[in-house]
């Protein structure tokens, strides 16, 4: 076995931090996006809206029932391909399609749970007073729920940041793709890849300790 | 002037209020006795559309709302003219106690917010909590709780506040605390319709006394007559129950 090359490995992280912040780019749009988009299924869901209901829950099926690539290939290649005026869409634009319904199917699976698990006095509460439904979803209901589906968003965020990796094969260069074109230049597989590796390690690890300091705010209300 | 006329409940089958006839004059304190399961909270509930009555009318202040063409509007403008009081208090958990008490005054008036903070801090004095305008509900006692809970009703400046058993889930401890504040809101001639077990508290404060079996009125008069000379046996029947266990009343007959 050849020993590693670190000085190679030192040279190439700034290469690869420069595409640091599209990868952080397309997990976060795309996990605004999701969240809009799974709060609207779940409230749907949970209000049982007609017809709305019903679609929901077959394009929630379907982008949980599909891989993440297939629905990025979609997007990209396949609807070009139907509607001649979507050639435009590129493969940053395609991605975070991809990502936005693909984890809003997941997410707003939980939100729905969280919701349904807010108590029944605290609507009653917030009828009583004379709110709308909206008005005591936004205020009462959500703000509740959010506090019991964070864990698990934040899981479904971490999750989506590893998937944006999936980008480069849309051509889009984010860390991933950028590891991979350095990689096939240098022949250093392993050194490359292990560098991108910790990369998203470090931003992860980030990520959970904001998920702790989350927690411990939203909690603050309940506890004694 | 709250004014019921023929509403009935029904589940299904059952029959759980049936045609019941009400009017209540403003400023009036009217208490609601009678045996669990017998319709009691369910009329509040109706009254402030967390029910739906499934006929008759409801006439508050100038509103009046047929059960059976009540529209969502309707429903609204009857809950805005309704404050309700819940026996596990209700709190809002994500709310202060200062936020629970504004928040209507925020969301359903649209006050500005410093006018409804303001107006909350008086009321948090006048409930002796102004020191927990800040805390949230799960730090709070379950009297302090029901306090604060009263609290947000009488933000609403409705012309009712309804009262479902507000001290049966209270600690014996903390009953006294609440029932103080309903006295004190009694004197001040707030209108108020109060389902309880409490005897004294209808003996003491209620201008008039229903007792209520069978989803129907069955008498009804100033306490003193329900309590010292019940016409019904219906009536005759849970009041002995009910003082047996409740020694604060002087025995009647």
């Amino acid at each position: 076995m050849d020993v590693l090359n670190v000085e190679y490995m030192l040279g190439l992280v700034p290469v690869l931090l420069r595409y640091l912040p599209l990868t952080l780019q397309l997990a976060g749009i795309g996990m605004v996006f999701a969240l809009i988009l799974a709060c609207l299924f779940a409230v749907v869901r949970v209000l049982r809206i007609p017809v709305l209901n019903q679609l929901t829950i077959v394009f929630i099926s379907f982008f949980r029932g599909t891989p993440l690539l297939v629905q990025l290939f979609l997007f990209y290649y396949g609807l070009p391909q139907l509607f001649s005026a979507l050639t435009v869409i590129d493969g940053i634009t395609a991605t975070i399609m991809g990502l936005t319904m693909h984890f809003a199917a997941y997410m707003a699976e939980s939100i729905r749970a969280a919701i349904v698990g807010v108590d029944r006095s605290q609507t009653e509460a917030a009828l009583s007073i004379g709110m709308t439904n909206g008005q005591l979803m936004r205020r009462i209901v959500l703000p509740q729920a959010t506090r019991v589906a964070l864990p698990t968003l934040m899981n479904y965020f971490i999750d989506m940041i590893k998937a944006t990796s999936l980008a480069f094969t849309l051509g889009v260069t984010e860390l991933m793709g950028a590891t991979q074109k350095e990689a096939a230049g240098s022949f250093l597989y392993f050194e490359a890849f292990i560098v991108a590796a910790i990369m998203y390690w470090i931003v992860v690890e980030i990520l959970s300790k904001l998920q702790n300091y989350l927690e411990i705010r939203l909690n603050k209300a309940y506890s004694r | 002037m709250i004014k019921l006329t023929s509403l009935s409940k029904h589940f299904g089958d059952t029959v759980v209020l049936d045609e019941i006839d009400l009017t209540i004059e403003q400023g009036e304190i009217v208490v609601i006795i009678g045996p669990s399961g017998t319709g009691k909270s369910t009329l509040l509930r109706c009254i402030n559309f967390l029910e739906d009555p499934t006929s008759g009318t409801i006439s508050v202040g100038n509103l009046s709302v047929d059960a059976k063409r009540a529209s969502r509007k309707d429903i609204l403008a009857m809950r805005r003219q309704t404050a309700f009081v819940f026996q596990n208090y209700a709190l809002f958990a994500n709310k202060t106690a200062i936020e629970n008490i504004a928040e209507r005054l925020l969301v359903v008036d649209k006050w500005p917010k410093e006018k409804a903070l303001k107006k909350a801090r008086e009321i948090l004095a006048k409930i002796g909590l102004d020191e927990k305008a800040d805390a949230y509900p799960a730090s709070m006692s379950g009297g302090q709780q029901q306090r604060v809970a009263i609290g947000r009703a009488m933000a609403a400046g409705a012309e009712v506040i309804l009262f479902d058993e507000p001290t049966s889930s209270l600690d014996p401890e903390w009953v006294e605390e609440v029932l103080g504040l309903m006295k004190q809101l009694a004197a001040e001639r707030q209108t108020m319709l109060v389902v309880t077990h409490e005897m004294s508290f209808a003996r003491d404060v209620a201008d008039r006394v229903i007792f209520v079996e069978g989803g129907r009125i069955v008498e009804q008069g100033p306490p003193s007559e329900i309590f010292q000379n019940p016409k019904d046996p219906r009536t005759k029947d849970f009041l002995k129950k009910i003082l047996a266990t409740n020694p604060a009343i002087p025995n009647h007959s």
